[in-house]
């Protein structure tokens, strides 16, 4: 039996401390007060000084509470039995399913070698044009949405799990609002793909520092079913919830903040939980999609800033759409030149036409003349939207290069495209009658300033 | 030397507090021993009979009273035949037998010797005995792949030794005795083919340091020509994300002109080492006909590995270099993202609880990063000939904001600056080097007056891009234009470079100064057109024309014929003054 302590010495914030010794860095520890239970560990060991950081918080912790120490770091239970099952950041039940106990695993594990991971090459396919056709999501890609409160993240997010073909979907909450945890719950559960689902939720009425151990449990767990060969889809939402709590520690210890009240390692942070994602040789894969809010749409904020210099490419959700500036899958040029011969094609010309619709928008704002070629290029633009960004689009790879040729057939001779000739005679729809006919009037190729 | 113990009294993060028993000394390495393993820590900082170590592991587990028993020797790497080819981590575990022996996780607690004592390598002695010789003076050589690889004196021997004995030519393992050195004080010193190196003390068995001049040819034009940089130069690369520094590396790794490379991939992204260690070995360096990795060392402490090993990997990849440039050699060495070693500077710092600088960066981070660019250089050796480290490292500002700490510090010492702009990767002009706000101090492989020409064209030509955004085309004189269109042409034909066309992605220096030559002419010539239309046409046929040039080689007949289309195409509409 292990000693209990009952004296606490300090309280502060989260964080209690007593004076305990042979006590384990990172140490678990249950904290019993007339509030309740909850779950502790150790942040900080200073001569016989013991900080623990509560997870449901110190609220209502007494001086005189029960501290007893578990001799093991944070842990998670891992088997098939997981699947369809809701937990809590630390992997208590949230849906009135059992407690699991058996088989418990380590969370936030040491990194994979990188001698062995392999360079990524399978596509996801999502069913999206944005991003099957534009900005390609590869297998062990991590990839964030950056958008703003509002925006329909959470439902683009499920919508990828669901159409993806992927084995297992692990989903990761922090801060969710309650609807958007039921709502998420709902669609995985109306879609049948609930069976295949793990969730750790964190809702925003939940103890902070709950929020921080969800991506840890979610990828100790991703990493299991991946090395037993499983392709796994992790949504993390919202990692900005999770840099707050980060924040909320961080200041509760006193620490130094670096920028905007984060940490320093902010950075090291969410880079030891992205770069979980991973294609291992010789079994299955993680892939991450995370949705990050922007607060006051900043793509500058510490979250969103570190985040991009962690992941591999980034959405911008915005007005309900993907935009096609600024959203880049890194990974893209790994699988794009292997799906069909147009792929390339059609992506780079339709975004360099679009971004010739949006400087003739400029132009007309600017209220100056409208000549044949920027008439054709509103039309484009309009088409493009609707055929190819509208987030309610929902069509296979090949079906939406083919729109593409049709999109751009309808609106210009093929030559206008800056298309090399001997793509657009394989291509160019044959049974296309161009709308604009005045050739001398369009230049082939009008320059865009920087 | 009786070794120092002590006892754990404080954890925070990585870092943990020791009370120890006899002496300890700044920088000193530590093993902090937990059930099976020892977990490598540095001293960072002594306080009476405590010592703050930061632990190069996760500290999981680790308890106050536990036992930590000190080293005496400095955080220090393995110098010797065999460091070539390899893939490191930060403190110069070989990842592919760690692999080998852990699996696919990284496991703390084990370190692997960097360099394998069962190879055999084939020496053949240059000294003889009786010679008399210094540190850093040759005994003989091996051949390391591609290079002859020099066993030297080692570098911590003081004074004037006199070979006693030295092995005859054959194949010894780097920890077999080849030599006994005996010093001025009579003292003997037994030297193998490996010696060791305290990473944070530069390699100084030279006999001068020289100023940088000679150019190291990157065969990017824009840095050529315009933002050079020297052998035994430092530069940086500050940029936000996705603006193109791992790439711009990446490029400069395949394709500089040097002997070797030493890619530290700092808290950066696994994936990007991935690629490199798979794809380096089946290409085929043009200068040596062999595959790339064999003059690539790769330094590799990626964002979730441990962050004070971090810290150790920057030196570790500096102190492999020196050790090249020991033998003669041009060494590059390529660190992304320095900013992530700053990082890891302020986490221990705050740690520490030092009084923290600028956002929270510590008061000291200057000097650290000035001493660590200053281990670049040109430097003759002791015998005559020269060697150098280039130092390039990508810096990845906060916000994408130049004005911060590690930027603001970075530039204050480094000769180069080529900083990447958000405009220009947003419109995919690569490589995203500013034109205009970037600089170097060192010499360009064009001529210098054409040079300042070309970069005046292209001031003027934004001014006037700014202006007619308001005034539109409409309100812009037909002379501004062309200036405009010059400006637009050079940008595209030129300092942009089309890293995946197997011609236009390396420019040789020959290449360069031709092409730059050629296209000087087509700036200065003064040519009139009836109207802009037709102004903007020609300059279309000039791009698309000098875009198919860039992709034809240089030893192929239309390289010639291109050349005189575009003079032809001009000289149409020159002025005939
Ligand atoms: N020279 C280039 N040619 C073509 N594409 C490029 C080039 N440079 C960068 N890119 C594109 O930009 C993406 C990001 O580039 P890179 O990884 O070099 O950015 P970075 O500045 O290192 O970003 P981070 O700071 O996040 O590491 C690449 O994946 C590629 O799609
Ligand atoms: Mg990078």
């Amino acid at each position: 039996m292990r000693k209990v302590y009952s004296q606490i010495e300090n309280i502060a914030g989260n964080v209690v401390t007593i004076k305990a010794d042979d006590i384990g860095y990172k140490e678990l520890a249950v904290v019993e007060s007339s509030m309740g239970t909850s779950l502790a560990q150790v942040i900080r060991l200073k001569g016989d000084n013991v900080s623990l950081q509560v997870f449901a918080g110190a609220r209502g912790v007494s001086t005189d509470a029960q501290v007893r120490f578990l001799g093991h770091a944070m842990q998670v239970s891992f088997s098939e039995n997981l699947l369809g099952r809701i937990f809590t950041g630390g992997g208590d039940p949230r849906d009135n399913g059992p407690a699991l106990t058996d088989n418990l695993i380590n969370i936030g594990g040491p990194s994979v070698n990188p001698a062995k991971r392999i360079i990524p090459k399978n596509m996801i396919r999502t069913g999206i044009p944005m991003i099957d056709v534009f900005n390609t999501l590869v297998e062990s890609q991590k990839l964030p949405i950056f958008s703003v409160a509002g925006e329909p993240y959470n439902d683009l997010l499920a919508r990828i799990a669901l159409q993806a073909e992927v084995d297992v979907i692990i989903l990761g909450g922090m801060g969710l609002k309650h609807d958007d945890y039921l709502s998420f719950r709902d669609t995985l559960e109306e879609s049948g793909a609930l069976s295949r689902t793990v969730m750790f939720i964190h809702t925003a009425s939940d103890p902070v520092v709950e929020c921080l151990l969800v991506p840890d449990s979610s990828l100790a767990v991703a990493e299991q079913f991946a090395l037993e060969g499983k392709r796994v889809l992790v949504l993390l939402s919202d990692m900005t919830n999770f840099s707050d709590a980060m924040k909320e520690i961080a200041i509760t210890m006193e620490q130094i903040p670096s920028n905007r009240g984060y940490p320093g390692d902010l950075y090291s942070q969410l880079a030891s939980r992205y770069e979980k994602a991973v294609d291992f040789e010789g079994a299955g894969s993680i892939t991450i999609l995370g949705a990050t809010t922007m607060p006051g749409d900043d793509v500058t904020h510490p979250v969103p800033d570190n985040t991009g210099y962690i992941t591999e490419g980034q959405f911008y959700l915005r007005n309900g759409r993907i935009e096609p500036f600024g959203s880049l899958s890194r990974l893209k040029q790994m699988v794009n030149g292997d799906t069909r011969g147009d792929h390339r094609t059609i992506m780079n010309s339709m975004l360099q036409l679009y971004a010739d619709y949006k400087s003739t928008l400029e132009k007309q704002s600017m209220g100056f003349r409208m000549s044949e070629w920027d008439r054709k290029l509103l039309i484009y633009g309009a088409d493009f939207e609707a055929g190819m960004m509208d987030l309610s689009v929902n069509i296979s790879l090949e079906d939406a290069l083919d729109l593409g040729w049709k999109i751009m057939a309808n609106c210009f001779e093929p030559m206008e495209t800056g298309i090399p000739t001997k793509v657009t005679d394989e291509f160019w729809p044959k049974d296309a009658q161009a709308s604009a006919k005045d050739e001398e009037k369009a230049p082939a190729a009008e320059t865009v300033g920087a | 030397m009786a070794t120092t113990t002590g006892k754990i009294v404080g954890v925070n993060g990585n870092l943990m507090t020791v009370r120890f028993e006899g002496a300890v000394s700044q920088n000193e390495v530590g093993y902090a021993v937990l059930d099976e393993s020892r977990l490598m820590s540095e001293v960072v900082r002594v306080q009476g009979r405590n010592a703050d170590l930061q632990v190069f592991e996760d500290t999981t587990g680790l308890r106050v009273g536990g036992l930590v028993e000190f080293t005496g020797e400095l955080l220090a790497v393995e110098l010797g035949p065999g460091l070539l080819a390899q893939i490191f981590d930060g403190l110069q575990n070989p990842l592919p037998r760690l692999a080998e022996q852990c699996g696919f996780f990284l496991q703390r607690g084990t370190y692997l010797d960097a360099l394998p004592r069962d190879a055999k390598w084939a020496f053949t002695p240059t000294a003889k005995v009786g010679d008399s010789l210094t540190a850093g003076e040759t005994l003989g050589t091996v051949p390391e792949g591609i290079y002859e690889h020099r066993i030297m004196v080692p570098f911590a021997l003081p004074g004037v030794c006199t070979v006693e004995e030295i092995s005859p030519a054959g194949d010894y393992t780097v920890i077999d005795l080849i030599a006994k050195l005996r010093d001025d004080r009579g003292e003997i010193h037994d030297a193998c083919m490996m010696q060791r190196w305290p990473v944070k003390i530069p390699i100084k068995a030279y006999e001068e340091r020289l100023r940088p001049k000679d150019p190291v040819v990157t065969k990017i034009r824009i840095v050529d020509t315009f933002f050079p940089v020297a052998r035994g130069g430092t530069y940086c690369i500050p940029g936000p994300f996705g603006a193109g520094k791992t790439v711009l590396q990446q490029i400069t790794s395949r394709h500089a002109e040097v002997d070797i490379v030493i890619i530290a991939a700092c808290g950066e992204r696994a994936g990007e080492v991935v690629e490199t260690l798979r794809e380096f070995p089946e290409i085929t360096d043009p200068r040596t006909g062999k595959s790339l990795m064999e003059r690539t060392v790769i330094i590799c402490n990626t964002s979730s590995m441990p962050v004070a090993a971090r810290e150790a990997s920057v030196y570790t990849s500096v102190t492999l270099a020196e050790y090249y440039r020991q033998m003669g050699m041009n060494v590059l060495l390529l660190a992304d993202s320095t900013s992530r070693w700053a990082q890891a500077l302020r986490e221990a710092s705050g740690r520490l609880e030092e009084i923290p600088g600028e956002e929270a960066f510590p008061a000291y981070l200057e000097s650290v990063i000035a001493s660590f660019y200053e281990r670049g250089g040109v430097v003759r050796l002791k015998d005559g000939s020269e060697g150098s480290v280039t130092i390039g490292g990508s810096v990845s500002p906060a916000g994408g904001n130049f004005d911060e700490p590690v930027t603001q510090a970075t530039l204050k010492v480094v000769g180069a600056f080529h900083g990447l702009s958000r405009a220009r990767s947003d419109a995919r002009r690569y490589p995203a080097i500013d034109p205009l706000e970037s600089w170097s101090k060192y010499a360009s492989v064009a001529d210098d007056e054409l040079v300042a020409n070309a970069r005046g064209i292209l001031r003027q030509g934004n001014e006037i891009d700014q202006m007619m955004k308001v005034v539109g085309e409409e309100g812009t004189t037909v002379e501004d234009f062309m200036v405009y269109l010059k400006a637009e042409y050079l940008d595209s034909v030129y300092l942009q470079q089309d890293a995946f066309d197997p011609v236009d992605e390396a420019t040789s220096s020959d290449r360069q100064a031709r092409v730059f030559g050629v296209l000087s002419n087509i700036l200065n010539a003064k040519l009139s057109f009836a109207d802009k239309d037709s102004a903007r046409r020609l300059f279309h046929q000039l791009t698309q024309t000098t875009k198919d040039w860039n992709r034809v080689r240089m030893d192929a007949p239309e390289f010639e014929e291109i050349q005189k289309k575009l003079e032809s195409m001009v000289a149409e509409v020159a002025h005939h003054a």
